[in-house]
């Protein structure tokens, strides 16, 4: 049986790890590789890297450390942020990613999805899709890092780009992100039943609970978390241990 | 030295990083003459199997594939690589190289295709009656990394090594004589995974 990916999520600025509330106020959170081989070494089933202020300037620091990860983690990870053209993700698969997260880019520029799928294959290609709630049973995609309403369903926006040939969804709840009270839920169900490609939830990680919620009642494929990780509340091993004990699969 | 073989499609570069990563001699090429002299091969794979029949058609490595593995030389299929070595593939409707007989067919119980993810791999070493040093130190129900909308269906039973269940059971490696085929990446499926590319790349490879 397929298992339940749990998958540590690293925001990066300028090769630093950092992490937001509701996509601001960063703190520092340490070297993205060290990290990365720490997660690898300790069980994550997928690493995600995001440059969250992906810059041309930064570029060559992203490229440097997808690089430098990719000498040293043995599982899978994909790298966004910034990507607007099939020339972007070919350097960051080159460099040695597995997969590259379209956001912003994809939503201007849909065809980069199709284009992308047809050059590397759906397996490459995933959709980070940022949602939050405008009302009851209404959540809109949000662009430019969370700051821009395109007044477009989140679920059509998921089903859309399946059509186009995104490989997975990684779905961020902005209502939930670094709130730590669970994950979106409702969401996360709505838009895993709307797709036949797999949804990564990602949001609003606080407690041992909030994995088992998403996966049985939020349909999710993975789960992912960042500050839980990084500042050491929970590990790896003690989460698939609880999963374990709650008969979700997990790779041991 | 081990010849990753690049024929234009997939992720050539986790194969070589994770080759790096046991400290064994690779290189990635595509040239007959380096193909022939290489040690062992490994035929890596993402991608469509009509793209990637095209391609080592189009440069004449079909040929000299077959004649490599027909002559004995250790072999690792992954993934496409795997699917290449059957007589037909649905994906594309196109004949492959032919190395094990039966065809490959495409998910039809699942949802969620393609299978992304980590999935166990049932060890069926009862089934053959010879010593499969490949998997020595890989234990049985193992977790590895898939991502597949294909599988192979082997006519031969025997070669089926190891089955996985996505929605219906499915060959996730398949063994005969010198060469071996993995459904999964295995260099990206963690500890287990460098475990199996290490036995090959010491040349534990099969014996009939």
């Amino acid at each position: 049986m397929l298992a339940k990916r749990i998958v540590p999520c690293l925001d990066m600025t300028q090769g630093k790890v950092v992490k937001g509330i509701q996509f601001v106020n960063f703190r520092n959170a340490g070297d993205p590789v060290k990290l990365a081989k720490k997660y690898s070494d300790e069980g994550a089933d997928e690493l995600v890297f995001l440059d969250i202020t992906a810059t041309v300037e930064n570029r060559d620091i992203l490229l440097n450390v997808v690089r430098r990860t990719a000498e040293v983690v043995t599982i899978p990870f994909s790298v966004g942020g910034g990507i607007r053209t099939v020339e972007d993700m070919r350097m960051i698969l080159r460099a040695g990613a597995d997969k590259v997260s379209v956001n912003t880019g994809a939503f201007k520029n849909p065809k980069l999805i199709s284009d992308c799928a047809k050059e590397f294959g759906s397996q490459c290609v995933v959709l980070s899709l940022d949602a939050k709630k405008v009302r009851k049973n209404r959540w809109n995609v949000f662009i430019n890092g969370g700051g821009t309403d395109t007044g477009v369903s989140a679920i059509e926006w998921a089903k859309k780009a399946t059509e186009l040939g995104a490989g997975e969804i990684l779905l961020t709840s902005i209502d939930t992100d670094g709130m730590k009270e669970g994950f979106n839920l409702e969401l996360t169900r709505r838009v895993s039943e709307a797709v036949n490609i797999p949804v990564i939830a990602s949001g609003g990680a606080g407690k041992l609970a909030d994995f088992t919620d998403v996966f049985k009642i939020g349909k999710a494929d993975a789960a992912l978390a960042a500050s839980l990780f990084h500042f050491g509340e929970l590990t790896i091993k003690d989460l698939k241990n609880y999963l374990r004990s709650k008969k979700i699969p997990i790779r041991s | 030295m081990i010849v990753i073989i690049d024929y234009g499609v997939g992720n050539l570069a986790s194969v070589k990083n994770a080759l790096d990563k046991l400290g064994a001699e690779s290189k990635i090429s595509s040239d007959p003459l380096v193909i022939k002299k290489a040690k062992a091969l490994i035929l890596p794979g993402v991608g469509a199997a009509g793209q990637g029949m095209k391609n080592l058609k189009k440069s004449g490595l079909d040929k000299v594939l077959v004649g490599e593995i027909k002559k004995g030389k250790p072999f690792l299929g992954i993934c496409l690589g795997m699917q290449l070595l059957f007589e037909k593939s649905e994906e594309g409707n196109v004949n492959c190289l032919g190395i094990f007989k039966g065809q490959v067919k495409k998910f039809k119980k699942m949802r969620k295709i393609p299978q992304i993810g980590w999935n166990q791999v049932k060890l069926q070493v009862q089934n053959s009656k010879c010593k499969v040093q490949n998997l020595q130190g890989v234990p049985n129900n193992s977790f590895f990394y898939f991502v597949n909308s294909y599988y192979c269906l082997p006519e031969d039973k025997d070669t089926i090594i190891g089955l996985t269940d996505y929605g219906e059971e499915f060959a996730s490696i398949v063994v005969k004589k010198n060469i071996i085929g993995v459904q999964f990446h295995p260099e990206k499926s963690g500890q287990v995974g460098f475990k199996l590319l290490e036995n090959f790349v010491k040349g534990d490879t099969y014996v009939s």
